[in-house]
This record gives structure tokens, C-alpha cells and sequence, in this order.
């Protein structure tokens, strides 16, 4: 069987799974699957960018994809009436000056020779910046948290096309990716795991905790959509006639309707980034990753500069994680900072890479849709697991009871086998490199 | 001003935290060196093998107050403490055999093996919440203070009162006898030298006629020890939570990088490192710096530099500062 063939009925199996759950359980969850498995695709092509043509591990999706929720609230809500009257100027006016605090550091350390006096005038202006930073931040961010703290109390965003936000998205991870990039790359594999594992959790830490920006755990909820709303659906008779038209129900037609253009979108977008990874991957800067991967000692020998290449698909990487993020939030429509965990965002997305087949893009793709697939039944396979488990014991055991209750837990340990396996036993995946 | 008063606010919210806290981060530490020295990986399992060895620590201090078992002032957890390190030797020579040594075998890149102690951790954490739930749990029982707040106001006729809680005593207490048993064993005895001549020369340590196989399992043995006294303790002084275990990471290995992967005394003194920089950047100062000032001067604001929900952020900090200016850490570390 030739690789072509090979690919096309693993693919094939794969939309047989969800055609299988489109029958025996709903169209919408089925839809709903077609719809996340693209996400997840795309979060697993920046992955692969990094991890399968660079070899560089990234342990922080989570924070890259969340920074893509945020642009999703920052430029699609509209703005907080009155709050940047109050405190906006502040806030903008602190975040620049931590900002200079920061580039002063580096001049002066750039600048002054190594001694005692550089220390003491790169610790005076750390110290200094950071009050002043603190004093002009606290009583803005006072002001606008004051504001209708119930429903708003934060500054809201721009009010633009949320579609917008996909890039924007893209662009803050990249930024973050650059920070990290600069600090971690260069030095041990290991380092940049550790990095990268850090700036996930404080991103989400900052999301969590600063209200004026993304109202904390109270959520920001009604972000705009770039589809209709199902209501407004549902009002328009010709829709209501159409749908009749294909044997449907208003309601049910709307909900699948919305579906069906977020898919659309998604799969324009996913293909965009496939066929720029494909050329990326089949190009001379393809070529000197993967060549760099395989040899780092020989690729800078041949005059390659590895920590600048390095730096470079770890940014691109991490932007296409943002875009992802900046996507999920647009189609969830809201961003709930409490539900960013690890295992979930980062995790699952490394089991997508490894699974799928890492260095080829196609293998990404098919390990986003079959783990998705697999993350969301595989907590009802659970449940019927344990149902026949407990199926002889007694109706009041402590024990049935506790069975029943872990087997949400599964998925865990579900996705860690399948990690261990497939490493084990296929290390190149289902689709390997060619 | 009252400098008396401000001292014993700044050993009861300050120093004796800090200190404990050290203590549990050191022991983690130690571990998280010990494997990359031997083993040479950074095992992200670490944080999930010490939810393991606390839970296992958990679920037999229970077992014992059913049997009616305690320790009178101190935790029953301390008699489980033995046990719980056996299971979890059990449990990382178990995972060793049929995860890690396939690995070893075939010479694998570190990064590789760094994604498959991934998914030991996914499993290891699995089973934690499958066995006992996600939330919550409490077993500490005992006296709770060696020095309560009160007493200590009422002996001293201070306004400001010290309490020493019993889980800080135990973990101080015990973080420095395993410390001394370990450097005695790593310096002293025959294993111990072969585990650091395997770590800095793993060919020039064959040579010599170690058994390699032998001082992975001394290792893992080791690292079993230290991650459940670590666990066990920070869930006591804490609560246990097995999602707490898994963030635990962060602050774990920046304590190993600040003091030098693979050196375990850099691995303490990172451990101090972090954990005094967390205590003191996120504790609002204000408390003391009232007694401090003359009355004029009092400052509004609590003055506190962040808020604590950063102190993640704190560790990472200081982590890319190690890494930008020295990144083989403060005590030379090992760099691959």
C-alpha cells in the first residue's frame, strides 16, 4: 500500500468516526467535533512547526493559545463606556513605563561596564520603574474595576470585526514566544521546556487576576460572532422555509447552520496555514531547520545561524497557537480564563503532534481530529466501561459509587497511554516523516 | 517605633513560612537534581511522583486512625511516611522497568525522554484523581502549634504574636535530617560515590566496573524517598490537592536551575532562594513597616510588590534572570 493510499484511509477512518457519531448520537456533536478538530489541527501544525521541523520543545501552548483569547476580547467587545476616561490613560501610561523600566535595563547593561556601579544604577532604575509603575497602575485600575462592576469593569475592547482578532492573536503570542525565545534558545533543550512551562502559567495568572483587563474569573462573556446568531436565524422566514425545505426544524437547522460557517472559516483558515507549512516545509529554509535539527553542530559548521532559525520557528509556532486560541474564544464566544489547564491546552496538543506523526503536516491534522475525537469520547466510553465494570455489584457499594464518579478522570490516563504507546512502539506516528 | 514587634511579624508571616516552604522546595529539588544528574532528563514527572507518594500517604494515615493508631501530638502521616515511601519506590522501579530503561537502552535524546516522563506524568496524575478524586483532602491530626499565636502574646506580653505551627517544626525538622543522610550517603558509602562518579563521567564510571542498572535503581530509589517526604509535607503544611502537585513544578525547578541542575547542594540553596524571594515579594510589608516608622510616615497601601496569585511569576523571574546571566546556575551546575 502506498503512502497516498495509506493517508487517504486513514483520513477516511476518521470522518467514518464522525459520521458514526452524527448517526448514533447528534449531527450537532458531530459538527461540533468537525469544528474543534480543526482548531486543534491548527494548534497541532504550529507544534509540529516547531517540535517535528525544529526540534524544539514547547510546554507552554496553553499560555499562547489563552494570549489569542484575550485579542479575541481585546478587539471584539465593544468598549467600556467611561472606562478609559477613567483610568485608561494610566493603564496605557503604566504599561509603557514598565516598558522603558525594562529597555533602561537593558541599555544600561549594555552600555555601562560590568562593576558594582552597573549593578547599583540597573537595581535604582528596577526599583524605581516598578513603584512608579505600581503607583500610576493601582488607582487607573481602581477606577475602572469601579465602573458597573457586576457587568463590565474592565476596559473592554476596541469594538472591531471579532475575524480581526485572529491575527491580532497570533501577533501577541508571537510576541510572547519572542520573550521566551530570546532568553531560553541557545541554551539546553531542556530550558526552553522549563521557560516556556513558566509563561504559560503566568499568562494565565495575569488573566486571572488582572479584572481591568480581562474581568478575571468573572469571564468575559458575548463576544462577538462573524456568524448569525441562531435567534436572528430562526426569525428569518426564508431560513425557516429552506430548512423546512431539507426536512428540518427552525431550531435545529439554526444550530447546525452556525456550525457548518464556523467550520467553513475554520477550514479556510486551516488550509491557508497547511499549504504555507508545506511550502515552508519543501523549501531551502525547510531543508536548513530540519538539517539543523538532525545536526546542530554540523548546520553551524556549515555556517547556519541555529539560535536566530531557532528563534524565528518558535515565534511562527507560537503565532499559529495564538490564532488557534484567538479562534476558540471567537467560536466559545466567551473567555474563560479558569478553564486554561495544562493538561488540556498543552498536553493534548503534544499526544495531536506525536500521535499524528511528527515532522509531517498531514500527521498533525489527522492526530488534531483522532485525539480530539478520542478527548471527547472517551469520557462516555468511560462511563459504559465502568457501568459493565460495576454492572454485578451491589447498587449501594461505596466502591460502584466511587467507580462510577473517577471515570471522568480517564481521559488522563487515557491520553498518557496512548502518548506512551505510540512513542514506545511507533515513535514516527501515523503518518511519519518523509 | 517598636523593632521588637516588627521582628516577631517578620519571623511569624516572613521567615518561618519561608522557611518551611524552603525546606519542601529543597526536598523537591533534590530530586528533580538527583534524576537529572544520573539520568540526565529533566523529569517533568517529579511534581505528579510526589501527589503520588503523599496520596499513598494519605490513604494510609486514614487506615491507621480507623485502626485507632496515632502518634498523640504529632501526624499520623509520619508512621504512614514509611510505608508511603515504600509504595512509591514500588511505583517509579515499576515505571523505570517498562517506560524509562527502553530509553536508556537505545541512548535516546534527553528531549525525548523529557516528553515521555510527560506522559508518566498524564498517567500519574490520572490515577491520582481516579483513586482519590480531585479535591481537597485533609489528614493532618495532632497538635496544631508548638507555639500558638496567643500563648506567645500572653508569655512575652508582646502585641504582635508568633505562632510555630507543628507541620513547620516536622518539615524543618525533617528536611534536615534527610539532608544530612543523604550528603553522609553520597559522600560516604560505596553507592554513594558510585551515583557521582556515574554523574560526572558515565563512560570513565563503566570503565571502572560500575553497574550502571544498579545505580539507576539506587537513584530512582532515592528520588522515590525524597518526592513522597516532600509531598507528604507540603500537603501537610498546605492541604492536599493533586492539581497543586502538578504547578508545584514550576517553582521545583527553578530552585534545581538557580542552583545548578544536577548539584544537590545547589538544589537547597535554590530552594531557599525561590521560596524566600516568593514570601517576601508577595507579603504585604505593611504589618511591619507600621511598627518600623515613626507615626507619620505609616504607609497607606498595604505594601505589597505583587498580589499573590503571582507567585509563579516571582520564580520564573528569577529563573531568566539565572538563565540571561548564569546559566549553568549559582553552584556549577551540569549542562548537557
Amino acid at each position: 500500500m502506498n503512502a497516498t493510499l495509506k493517508n487517504t484511509v486513514l483520513f477516511g477512518i476518521i470522518a467514518l468516526l464522525i459520521i458514526y457519531v452524527g448517526l448514533a448520537q447528534s449531527w450537532n456533536s458531530a459538527l461540533l467535533i468537525i469544528a474543534m478538530g480543526l482548531i486543534s489541527s491548527i494548534m497541532a501544525l504550529g507544534v509540529n512547526l516547531q517540535w517535528g521541523f525544529a526540534g524544539l520543545f514547547n510546554v507552554g501552548i496553553m499560555g499562547f493559545v489563552a494570549l489569542g483569547g484575550l485579542a479575541a476580547v481585546l478587539v471584539g467587545m465593544p468598549p467600556t463606556e467611561g472606562a478609559f476616561a477613567a483610568g485608561g490613560f494610566g493603564v496605557v501610561g503604566a504599561l509603557v513605563l514598565g516598558a522603558l523600566t525594562i529597555f533602561a535595563t537593558i541599555l544600561v547593561m549594555r552600555r555601562m561596564a560590568p562593576g558594582w556601579r552597573r549593578n547599583l544604577v540597573v537595581i535604582a532604575i528596577l526599583v524605581a520603574g516598578f513603584f512608579l509603575f505600581r503607583g500610576l497602575l493601582d488607582p487607573s485600575v481602581e477606577r475602572i474595576e469601579a465602573i458597573n462592576p457586576a457587568e463590565t469593569g474592565y476596559l473592554g475592547g476596541l469594538g472591531l470585526p471579532v475575524l480581526l482578532a485572529w491575527p491580532v492573536g497570533g501577533l501577541f503570542a508571537a510576541m510572547a514566544a519572542w520573550i521566551i525565545g530570546k532568553t531560553a534558545l541557545g541554551l539546553r533543550s531542556d530550558y526552553l521546556a522549563i521557560a516556556t512551562l513558566g509563561i504559560a502559567e503566568i499568562i494565565i495568572a495575569v488573566l486571572k487576576n488582572e479584572d481591568w483587563l480581562t474581568r478575571g474569573v468573572k469571564n468575559v462573556i458575548g463576544v462577538p460572532r462573524p456568524v448569525p446568531y441562531e435567534i436572528d436565524l430562526q426569525n428569518t422566514p426564508a431560513f425557516v422555509e429552506r430548512a423546512a425545505g431539507f426536512g428540518f426544524n427552525a431550531v435545529e437547522a439554526s444550530t447546525l447552520w452556525v456550525k457548518v460557517l464556523y467550520i467553513g472559516l475554520f477550514a479556510i483558515v486551516l488550509i491557508l496555514l497547511m499549504w504555507m507549512s508545506q511550502r515552508a516545509l519543501h523549501s531551502p529554509w525547510g531543508r536548513m531547520l530540519r538539517a539543523i535539527r538532525d545536526n546542530e553542530v554540523a548546520a553551524e559548521a556549515m555556517g547556519k545561524d541555529v539560535t536566530a532559525r531557532h528563534l524565528q520557528v518558535f515565534i511562527l509556532g507560537s503565532a499559529i497557537c495564538g490564532i488557534a486560541g484567538a479562534m476558540m474564544t471567537t467560536m466559545d464566544s466567551q473567555l474563560t480564563p479558569g478553564t486554561y489547564q495544562p493538561l488540556r491546552f498543552t498536553f493534548l496538543i503534544w499526544v495531536m503532534v506525536i500521535v499524528g506523526g511528527s515532522g509531517n503536516n498531514f500527521g498533525a491534522v489527522l492526530g488534531g481530529f483522532l485525539i480530539w475525537f478520542l478527548w471527547v469520547q472517551v469520557e462516555p466510553m468511560g462511563f459504559w466501561l465502568m457501568n459493565l465494570i460495576t454492572s454485578g455489584m451491589d447498587l449501594n457499594s461505596p466502591l460502584r459509587a466511587h467507580l462510577l464518579e473517577s471515570a471522568s478522570h480517564m481521559r488522563l490516563l487515557t491520553m498518557g497511554l496512548v502518548l506512551l504507546l505510540v512513542l514506545r512502539f511507533s515513535p514516527r506516528g501515523l503518518i511519519p516523516e518523509r | 517605633m517598636d523593632l521588637l514587634n516588627a521582628l516577631i511579624a517578620f519571623l511569624n508571616y516572613v521567615f518561618v513560612p519561608g522557611v518551611a516552604y524552603g525546606s519542601q522546595l529543597a526536598l523537591g529539588a533534590l530530586g528533580v537534581t538527583l534524576v537529572y544528574g544520573i539520568l540526565r532528563f529533566s523529569n517533568f514527572a517529579h511534581g505528579d511522583t510526589m501527589a503520588m507518594g503523599a496520596m499513598s500517604a494519605v490513604l494510609l494515615t486514614w487506615l491507621f486512625q480507623s485502626w485507632g493508631i496515632s502518634l498523640g501530638p504529632l501526624p499520623t502521616a509520619l508512621l504512614a511516611l514509611p510505608f508511603a515511601i515504600g509504595l512509591t519506590i514500588l511505583l517509579l522501579l515499576g515505571t523505570d522497568r517498562v517506560v524509562y530503561r527502553f530509553y536508556r537502552e537505545k541512548k535516546a535524546k534527553p528531549v525525548i525522554l523529557v516528553i515521555v516522563s510527560l506522559g508518566v506524568t498524564f498517567i500519574y496524575n490520572g490515577v491520582t484523581r481516579f483513586i482519590i478524586g480531585a479535591d481537597d483532602q485533609n489528614f493532618l491530626d495532632g497538635e496544631r502549634f508548638i507555639i500558638s499565636a496567643r500563648e506567645f502574646k500572653t508569655a512575652t506580653g508582646l502585641e504582635e504574636g508568633l505562632s510555630f505551627k507543628t507541620t513547620q517544626g516536622i518539615t524543618i525538622i525533617t528536611a534536615i535530617i534527610v539532608v544530612a543522610v543523604l550528603f553522609w550517603f553520597l559522600n560516604r558509602t560505596r553507592a554513594g560515590k558510585s551515583m557521582r562518579a556515574y554523574s560526572d563521567n558515565e563512560d570513565l564510571a563503566l570503565l571502572s566496573g560500575i553497574n550502571p542498572e544498579r545505580v539507576v535503581m539506587i537513584t530512582w530509589m532515592i528520588v522515590a524517598g525524597l518526592a513522597t517526604i516532600a509531598g507528604v509535607l507540603y500537603g501537610l503544611d498546605k492541604s492536599f490537592k493533586p492539581f497543586t502537585y502538578f504547578q508545584l513544578l514550576l517553582p521545583i525547578f527553578a530552585s534545581a536551575i538557580v542552583g545548578g541542575l544536577g548539584n544537590p547542594l545547589g538544589a537547597i540553596a535554590g530552594g531557599f532562594v525561590i521560596a524566600f524571594s516568593e514570601v517576601t515579594i508577595t507579603y504585604a510589608w505593611k504589618k511591619i513597616l507600621v511598627y518600623m516608622m515613626p507615626e507619620s510616615l505609616e504607609p497607606s497601601g498595604l505594601v505589597q510588590l505583587l498580589s499573590t496569585d503571582y507567585k509563579f511569576a516571582v520564580s520564573f523571574v528569577i529563573l531568566l534572570i539565572v538563565l540571561l546571566f548564569k546559566p549553568t546556575g549559582l553552584f556549577k551546575g551540569q549542562s548537557v
